[in-house]
Order: C-alpha cells, then sequence, then structure tokens
C-alpha cells in the first residue's frame, strides 16, 4: 500500500498559475482528477511522477520525493496524455524492453502477463506503428504495469477508446484498485469518471474546485437541468409526449426543433428512444447543447 | 547489450534521417580516389578533402545527426517517457546513448577517412585520421547529446556550433581555435603521424586535454540534465 501526498503544491510558468496551491493524499482505490481542459491537470499529474518540479509545496510518495528520484519508478506507473510509442517495436518488443528496464527476474513473464492484463495477446507481435489509437494506449498501459506498480497514474486513458475498449480499461482500472492499488487517472469527461471511480478530485483553473464521493458532487449537480437539442419528424407531438415524463422540466418549441431540459441525463436519454417509438416519431438529431465542460465546472465550484 | 543501447540503435537506424549519414562519407572517398587516380598531388588535394571536407564537414555534421538523434528525437516525440519512468539511475541512460551516438559516428567517418589518408600519404596517415576522428566522433557525441538536454534546437545550434564557430570564426579569429573540437582532431592526428597535409595552431597537450574535457564535461552536464528532466507544461 503507497500513499501519494500532496502538501501545498504549485506550479507556475512566468506569470501563468498552472496549479494553485494542491494538497491531497492518494490512497488505495481508483481516484478521478477531473477538470475542463486546462485546468491543470496534467501538470499536476506531471509534478506526482516527477516529471516536473513543483513552485512550491512537495511532493511525495510514501514520504519519498517524486522529482529527481528515479527510485520512485519502482513503485510508480505513468501513462502519459501523448501517444507516443517507438512504433517500429512489437507490443511485446516494448512491454518486455520495460520489463527489462525494470531489472525484474523474469522479464519474459511480466510482459506476457501485462498484455494479458490489457487483451494484447492476439495483436503483441504487430509493429506498435500499425496499431489503433485504442490498441496504442493499452501497450502504453501494459508497459506501465509490466512492473506491478503500487501507484499508477494515468493522463486522459480513456481518450480515442472505443466504447468497448473503455469498458474494459474501465473494468482493468477497477480490478487494481480493488487489489489495493492507487490508482489516478484524469478526464475532462464527466460520464468518464461516474462509470469508474467512486472518489474524485475536482480541479478548475488551477486549484482544486472540489473532492470526494462522486455521487455527492453529481447530486448537487443534477440541482441543473441538462439542455438537449432534439429534431423529429414531428417536433410538437413530441414535445406533447416529453413534457408527461418526469425527468423533463422544460420543453421550447421554435422553427428549428426542440429545447429539451432534462433534470436527470440518464433517464431522459433512455426515455427518450421509448416515447418516440411509441408516438411512432423518428428522432433525427439529439444533441446535448449544454455540455460546455466549463460551465458545468464553474457551477460545481459555484455549488 | 543492454536495452537502452537495443533501443536506441533501433530508433536510429528505424528512422529515415539515417540515410542522411551515408551521402557524406560516400563523397569523401569518391572525392579522394579521384584526385589519386587523377594523379593530383596529394599536397593540393591533402588539405581541402581531408581537413576541409573530412574533418571540417563530415565528421562534425555525421556527429550532429546521429548525437541529437540518440536522445533528442525520443524528446521530441514523447517517447523518452517510457525509458525515464524506469529506477535507472541517470547515467545508466546516458552512457549507453552515447556509446552508440560515438560508435556510429566513428563507424560512419573513420572507413572512408582511413581510406583518403591512405590515398593521400600512408598507411600511418590514414590510422592517424581514424584514431584521430573517433576521438573527435566521441567528443562531438558527447557535446551534441548534451545539446539536446540543454536546448530545444540541438541540431540548429550544433549546426552554429560547427559552421560558425569552428568553420568561419575559427579562419578570422585564431583564438576560438582553442575551443574547436576539430582543431583538436587535427592536432592529435598530426601528433600520431606528422605531416604537412594537417595544420593547427592548438597544441597536442591542449587538443589531448581539452578532448578529455569536453567528452567528460558535456556527459556529466548531460546526466544532471535529465536527472531534472521535465515534461513541457503542454496542457491539453
Amino acid at each position: 500500500m503507497s500513499t501519494l501526498s500532496l502538501t501545498g503544491v504549485s506550479r507556475w510558468y512566468g506569470n501563468v498559475v498552472a496549479v494553485n496551491d494542491i494538497s491531497m493524499a492518494l490512497g488505495p482505490g481508483v481516484t478521478g482528477l477531473l477538470g475542463p481542459n486546462g485546468a491543470g491537470k496534467t501538470t499536476l499529474l506531471h509534478m506526482m511522477a516527477g516529471f516536473l518540479s513543483p513552485s512550491r509545496g512537495t511532493v511525495t510518495l510514501d514520504d519519498q520525493p517524486t522529482w529527481r528520484n528515479p527510485d520512485v519508478y519502482r513503485r510508480l506507473g505513468l501513462v502519459s496524455e501523448r501517444e507516443a510509442v517507438q512504433g517500429f517495436l512489437t507490443a511485446y518488443e516494448f512491454v518486455l524492453a520495460s520489463a527489462k528496464l525494470h531489472r525484474l527476474a523474469d522479464p519474459a513473464a511480466a510482459a506476457r502477463r501485462a498484455i494479458d492484463l490489457v487483451e494484447l495477446e492476439s495483436a503483441q507481435d504487430r509493429r506498435i506503428g500499425t496499431y489503433s489509437k485504442g490498441m496504442r494506449q493499452r501497450a502504453r498501459v501494459a508497459a506501465a504495469l509490466v512492473h506491478d506498480p503500487q501507484v499508477l497514474l494515468l493522463d486522459e486513458p480513456f481518450n480515442g477508446m472505443d466504447p468497448r475498449q473503455r469498458l474494459h480499461m474501465m473494468e482493468l482500472l477497477h480490478t487494481l484498485g480493488d487489489a489495493g492499488r492507487t490508482i489516478l487517472f484524469s478526464s475532462h469527461i464527466l460520464e468518464e469518471v461516474e462509470q469508474v471511480s467512486g472518489t474524485v478530485q475536482v480541479m478548475v483553473a488551477g486549484r482544486l474546485a472540489a473532492s470526494g464521493d462522486f455521487r455527492t458532487i453529481r447530486r448537487l449537480m443534477t440541482n441543473r437541468p441538462h439542455v438537449f437539442a432534439v429534431r423529429s419528424t414531428n417536433d410538437r407531438a413530441l414535445a406533447v409526449a416529453l413534457i408527461a415524463e418526469p425527468s423533463v422540466s422544460g420543453v421550447e418549441l421554435d422553427p428549428t426543433g426542440l429545447t429539451v431540459r432534462a433534470g436527470d441525463y440518464g433517464a431522459f436519454t433512455r426515455a427518450l428512444p421509448r416515447i418516440a417509438l411509441k408516438q411512432g416519431i423518428r428522432v433525427r438529431q439529439l444533441v446535448p447543447s449544454d455540455e460546455s465542460l466549463e460551465s458545468v465546472f464553474s457551477y460545481l465550484v459555484e455549488a | 547489450m543492454s536495452t537502452i543501447t537495443w533501443i536506441t540503435a533501433r530508433g536510429l537506424f528505424g528512422r529515415r534521417r539515417f540515410l542522411l549519414l551515408l551521402p557524406l562519407p560516400l563523397v569523401l572517398l569518391g572525392l579522394a580516389v579521384l584526385c589519386r587516380s587523377l594523379g593530383v598531388d596529394p599536397g593540393e588535394w591533402g588539405p581541402p578533402v581531408l581537413v576541409g571536407l573530412g574533418l571540417a564537414v563530415v565528421l562534425p555534421v555525421v556527429a550532429l545527426i546521429v548525437g541529437t538523434g540518440v536522445l533528442g528525437a525520443e524528446i521530441d516525440d514523447g517517447t523518452v517517457v517510457h525509458i525515464l519512468t524506469k529506477p535507472l539511475p541517470r547515467w545508466q541512460i546516458v552512457l549507453p546513448k552515447l556509446a552508440v551516438a560515438a560508435g556510429v559516428t566513428a563507424a560512419t567517418v573513420v572507413v572512408p577517412l582511413y581510406v583518403a589518408g591512405v590515398l593521400a600519404a600512408s598507411v600511418r596517415l590514414g590510422l592517424a585520421l581514424a584514431v584521430a576522428a573517433a576521438l573527435g566522433a566521441l567528443a562531438y557525441s558527447a557535446l551534441f547529446l548534451a545539446l539536446s538536454l540543454v536546448t530545444r534546437r540541438p541540431v540548429l545550434l550544433g549546426l552554429v556550433y560547427v559552421l560558425i564557430w569552428e568553420g568561419l570564426l575559427g579562419n578570422f579569429v585564431s583564438g576560438t581555435k582553442v575551443l574547436s573540437i576539430q582543431q583538436y582532431v587535427i592536432a592529435l592526428a598530426d601528433r600520431i603521424a606528422p605531416t604537412e597535409l594537417l595544420e593547427t595552431t592548438v597544441s597536442v597537450p591542449v587538443a589531448s586535454v581539452m578532448t578529455a574535457l569536453v567528452s567528460v564535461g558535456f556527459t556529466v552536464l548531460a546526466i544532471d540534465r535529465l536527472r531534472s528532466f521535465s515534461v513541457a507544461g503542454e496542457t491539453s
């Protein structure tokens, strides 16, 4: 069991403050680092992973600083956001090289185990250059997991993955978290975090805006209706049917279509196809028009 | 072979810029063979081909391509993170990379220089050029490897050093020759095989000490810079 501790950590570039006085302690389990783009998530992760010195404050893994201390990588794995792999290697060679660099007792077995874990066996002898984005991501996760680290940091791990790969990655993170590993992943997509983790740390504009159980935080946010733009073959009839739906708090009809306000994101998106089917209406478009995460996050900060 | 050496070598030969290494040594070789076969007096073609092309262009440019490639290319495309997230003392990363850079550079330039030296004068001159160039390859590689850690534009800076400092200033301001690896190589080759084809104002002791100093100094610098390697704060 390892604990990653941040105490009063700030990082600035010239006049720009990227991370502002953040303190947190991460223990076993899965934690989501949530925040809009540019909130400082990557900067924070880099400081945790020893790739950036804090301008102020300390980052320690089990009381050892992560900066200028390669020894921490015995217990820490990092999957950076930048999709960089040696494309000329096969996944097996790539993971095996990682295992060897970690000086593992049996690098071949460790590499096979890690590749197994991310379900990449079938493609392990192909050059990584030929992989899809999601497969490449999994190869990098395998390389980061090869030494079975106590702490795994992942920067936007779900980017570029299809839903099935996403689901699989989430299961993997959960398995690791349940086994007592400390897992931290960053994301700017709320729904991703919702499915993975119980605990979240929310960053907005370099500050820690909220931290704690995701469901509690999410409940605070459901006070605010989600807005969708809907177009269908019969907007008026759909509007009538929708307003009878408990999850819908308002419908506006205009020449281009409907604007629907829903209190519950999940309930509404499940109800809409059912209603449309029953009314014999074909839905041509369903766009969440209020997706601007900045507004969601700033709402959270105000709350 | 260590894993770092293996990855570095594969990265180097796997990139297309490796092909850039080939033309220069071939030109050097071709010119030497051509001059010899046409019966030109070695006193006339020796200095421009051996020094002007071989030691002043081929050696530093090949060293620049390779030396900035072994680590700089990995920093550019971000793959360096994979090596850095390992519990390795940083010297265990820098030294294998330096060895690959110096080794590949030496292998590329030593053969044509040796042949050109033999054609110009004697086997002894050929060997002298080969040995001195190998030492030069080490010094240049250490310099360019360190350069790829202190600046984001190592190739540009390296070219400025080779072309402006060594190439241009060396001709006008003789004092700059004391800080020119090219001059050390000339001095060392001239010491091993004294000849009129090689001329420099740098003394042999200065050349020896400075070559060692450059090699060790820049290697130590590279190790230290790698220890505090920061991933640039690119926020998504």
